[in-house]
């Protein structure tokens, strides 16, 4: 049961990541230095690569392979914070979440191991301005109807922030417009792992 | 050579770490470590934490090796570079908040004389052109 969750969780991000890489180049193009989607396609193929070796292992097993992969084959900040994220949660998990307490437990140290890595919070205009507030509505057993709204509006209210970290800090007052492109990353996997739970 | 920390220069351009490897080569001569890498896995412009291990084992001194990044993504990717080594080394291993050429130059001087690592990355990091 494991096996086939992980191999499907890998397809749809993975999938998701790499039908929008354009997307992500277009945004960071327009703040960063306009590599996420070619790192991030980068890493997709990585894990399609490995799929059916990540998908044989337990659990948590699976999380730091795949954490490990990406670290490996990004090549850009992103790969680290990803990175840090999966092994982050594999150090946290046991098995497979039996809820959304469990997962909200497991999510919850993925984003902290990315707080530590990119020494950032939420409010400075990166990925963690959708996972915070989308761990909140998992911890609150929110529906995942309700979880890929937040991913959303979260994403469509990093527009207006000033950035603080990467490259796009640079622009300042520049950035103010623009989507953060790791945002919308963190959108599409929220959204791709939606997709997964929906269909289980 | 392992009497000295070793330099470690990572930069997103593979053209700009070596350039950068050649500014401090030309003032230190052969008397420290010094190792560079840039590009991303593909090749392109980026990090890779694999090449980064990789260039820290390759000039690995017990004196220590300080690290010169260039923007976002190299500090990042060093940074988990690092924590990939044995925990032994990973603790001799040190970022420079520095500008990766003046930066490198300044703590390849600074280690050619025979100074500790947080000499070295003092030095770097209080460079001021």
């Amino acid at each position: 049961m494991t096996q086939k969750l992980v191999s499907r969780l890998i397809e749809a991000i993975a999938n998701s990541i790499i039908a929008n890489a354009e997307v992500l180049t277009t945004l960071d193009q327009a703040i960063g230095d306009g590599d996420h989607g070619a790192n991030m396609r980068r890493g997709a193929k990585a894990l399609k690569t490995q799929c059916d070796e990540i998908s044989s292992l337990e659990f948590a097993a699976a999380l730091k392979k795949a954490g490990t992969a990406i670290v490996m084959t990004v090549g850009g900040a992103s790969g680290p914070l990803y990175g840090s994220a999966l092994l982050g949660m594999a150090k946290a998990a046991s098995g497979v979440p039996k809820n959304a307490k469990e997962a909200s437990v497991v999510v919850r140290a993925g984003i902290d191991a990315v707080k530590a890595r990119g020494k950032s919070d939420a409010g400075a205009k990166t990925m963690l301005d959708v996972l915070v507030p989308v761990q909140s509505e998992i911890e609150s057993g929110s529906s995942i109807a309700r979880i890929r709204t937040v991913a959303e509006e979260s994403l469509e209210a990093t527009k207006p922030m000033l950035a603080k970290k990467g490259r796009a800090a640079f622009l300042g007052e520049r950035s103010i417009g623009h989507a953060d492109p790791g945002a919308k990353s963190a959108a599409l996997i929220v959204h791709a792992i939606c997709d997964v739970l929906e269909a289980q | 050579m392992s009497d000295s920390v070793s330099i470690v220069i990572v930069s997103h351009s593979p053209a700009v770490a070596r350039g950068a490897a050649d500014m401090v080569r030309e003032m230190v001569g052969e008397e420290i470590g010094i190792a560079f890498c840039g590009g991303n896995p593909d090749g392109g412009l980026g990090t890779d934490v694999g090449a980064i291990a990789s260039a820290i084992d390759s000039v690995w001194s017990p004196r220590g090796v300080a690290v010169l990044v260039d923007l976002g993504g190299a500090e990042t990717n060093s940074e988990m570079a690092i924590e990939l080594l044995d925990s032994e080394k990973s603790r001799r291993v040190a970022i420079c908040n520095a500008p990766i050429v003046e930066g490198a130059v300044m703590a390849g001087t600074e280690a050619a004389c025979g100074s500790s690592l947080e000499e070295v990355k003092k030095t770097a990091e209080e460079f001021q052109s």
